[in-house]
């Protein structure tokens, strides 16, 4: 089963890659030993967006189904934590209302993936269609500000958002600062391996022939539609977990979170890492929220204008994604030169015979 | 007792009857062959075969179970295999991964990877099976789509102009393919314009014309018949 981490679907399966990644790995958890708490909680808000990537790269990367409705489940999701951790009442009932809100994001998703892809909506339809679903949730969320809009104790509050719920708790333990940063770390690493096992195995191979050629899937008899519809919530239940995850970070979540702008970020990460890596996502993904973050602090515009160039960019000179593409550059040049000392060897054995 | 049954099926698209009342039963272990002229409707009644379109009227049995309003991946999995006309394989995926997808049907493990080099040297593309399959050449990529539908170990086998943009060797080895899987106990009914083709596997042929059968029988019974040769084999001979 573990061997399923490499596979045909993701880049980076040799000895060399995994060295690296441990590399990383090691360097993300003494981080916190050497950075300010600041930093670190900084840190933790990029980390909270990576699932919301990983879920799109799955769906649109490996699965080919285009959506803009990440932000859909992330409001579901982070509203609907903020929403149970004020009814259950805080304390270790926040683990509880972190579950919960993945399955309610999950479930929306299985049931606005079931009409859809029931329905056959594919190709751009099938992100308007998305885009419209997290479109109307932000404008519906955006008019609630009323005192009639509560669920239990829970006031929506509009476009203030809400807030007055608990961050995760464990006991008397609050999951913030460092610990929020290495429950992230764990749940990334989870997440990440899983989804390799997923793309690399029978199922995977499936995903990748309905993005392929659907048809020609339906007449090796599979039922395509049940697969899409997996592959759908399994990545916007991800969306779902950045949700309650952001929503526990800063207790408070507002419908801005959902609207056209932060729906078009994602796509900009996947795109700009390369959708049909997972590997490539991560990195690129972290890399983006991170220069987003830096540029943000000087001028919204701006990041929002660089975003936007960086797409135009990807889609005009790098359609595979910049950092698939600079990856597989690398690699080349890495055999090139393997390639090139084991000749060098060889000629000077064959001297030495 | 007939594998496939297809019991007064027409097809109307809009105001274009493309099948009309068509009744034919194939046994097992046929090979049975659908020839026609252009637009004789005969891609049509193998898409209504396949379920790719459902019939406007009629029936269709397999293995004496109705399986009109099944979808393709269903009759699949009853025991059918399907060879579309234009090559389909999934093309930024390896030639291996291509035959895997199909494979996992029906094995796993090492009884997989066993079938998958048996298919690569018996498709003569062992050594491509690292390249994806949109390199391969056309006729390569009709003889993965082939590789494919054996791999789904099927009772009925159907292929759609399978020799299309094979070279005559192509079409020869395809030829004696087909045979040997019929020996093998596999029906297969074959949609084809190459009357070469059809002479070198046919045991049965339906001729059909403008959407209805035109005439049944043995190769050699179709082929004598004077009308068949006035519009499909006469045409054939001065095209």
């Amino acid at each position: 089963m573990l061997s399923l981490v490499n596979g045909p679907q993701t880049n980076g399966n040799g000895r060399g890659f995994w060295l690296a990644f441990l590399a990383v790995l090691t360097m993300a958890l003494i981080y916190p030993v050497f950075a300010d708490s600041y930093d670190v909680g900084n840190f933790s808000y990029f980390l909270i967006w990576i699932f919301m990537a990983l879920g799109l790269s799955l769906i649109w990367g490996y699965g080919g189904m285009l959506t803009f409705g990440q932000t859909f489940f992330f409001g579901i999701a982070g509203y609907g934590y903020g929403v149970l951790a004020i009814i259950m009442g805080g304390g270790t009932a926040t683990i509880a209302a972190l579950i919960l809100s993945v399955f309610v994001a999950a479930f929306a998703a299985a049931v606005l993936g079931y009409f859809m892809i029931w329905g056959r909506i594919s190709g751009m339809f099938f992100g308007i269609v998305t885009l419209a679903a997290t479109l109307s949730l932000a404008f519906f969320l955006g008019q609630t500000a009323g005192p009639e809009w509560h669920i239990g104790g829970a006031r929506l509050n509009g476009f203030n958002g809400m807030k007055g719920m608990d961050p995760l708790t464990v006991g008397e333990v609050y999951i913030e600062g460092t610990i929020l940063y290495y429950v992230l770390i764990a749940l990334i690493l989870v997440t990440y391996l899983g989804l390799r096992m997923l793309v690399n195995s029978r199922i995977g191979n499936v995903i990748v022939a309905i993005r392929e050629d659907p048809q020609r899937a339906e007449m090796l008899g599979y039922d395509v539609r049940k697969y899409q519809l997996l592959t759908f919530c399994i990545g916007s239940g991800l969306a779902g977990l950045s949700g309650a995850l952001y929503t526990s970070w800063g207790q408070f979540i507002t419908p801005s979170s959902i609207g056209l702008p932060a729906a078009a970020m994602p796509i900009i990460w996947v795109a700009f890492s390369g959708r049909s890596d997972l590997t490539a996502t991560l990195v690129g993904s972290f890399l983006l929220l991170f220069g987003f973050q830096t540029i943000t602090i000087y001028s919204q515009q701006a990041a929002l204008v660089l975003m936007g160039a960086l797409l135009l960019a990807t889609v005009m000179m790098m359609p595979q994604g910049f950092i698939v593409g600079i990856a597989q550059a690398v690699g080349r040049r890495w055999q090139q030169l393997s390639g090139r000392k084991r000749s060098g060897n060889g000629s000077l054995q064959s001297g030495e015979s | 007792m007939p594998l496939i049954d297809i019991k007064g099926v027409s097809k109307r698209f809009g105001g274009l009857t493309a099948v009309s009342g068509v009744d034919l039963s194939i046994d097992e272990g046929e090979i049975h062959c659908l020839i026609g002229p252009n637009g004789a409707g005969k891609s049509t009644l193998f898409k209504l075969i396949v379920g790719v379109y459902q019939p406007t009227v009629g029936s269709i049995l397999f293995s004496n179970t109705d399986i009109t309003g099944e979808r393709s991946y269903a009759r699949v999995q009853r025991g059918m295999s399907i060879k579309m006309q234009a090559p389909s394989v999934f093309k930024e995926l390896p030639v291996r991964q291509n035959l895997d997808v199909a494979l996992q049907q029906k094995q796993s493990g090492n009884d997989l990877t066993v079938e998958r080099e048996r298919l690569l040297q018996l498709l003569d593309l062992a050594d491509d099976a690292d390249k994806p399959a949109g390199a391969l050449a056309h006729g390569q990529q009709q003889w993965l789509e082939i590789g494919m539908a054996l791999a789904l170990r099927p009772r009925l086998l159907l292929l759609d102009e399978p020799t299309a943009g094979m070279s005559p060797e192509e079409t020869h080895r395809t030829g004696e393919l087909i045979k040997s899987l019929n020996r093998d106990g596999m029906t297969v009914i074959v949609v084809e314009h190459d009357m070469a083709f059809v002479r070198q596997i046919a045991q049965r042929v339906t001729v059909l014309h403008l959407g209805r059968i035109f005439a049944d029988g043995t190769l050699e019974h179709v082929v004598n018949d004077p009308r068949v040769a006035e519009i499909y084999l006469g045409k054939a001979h001065h095209g």
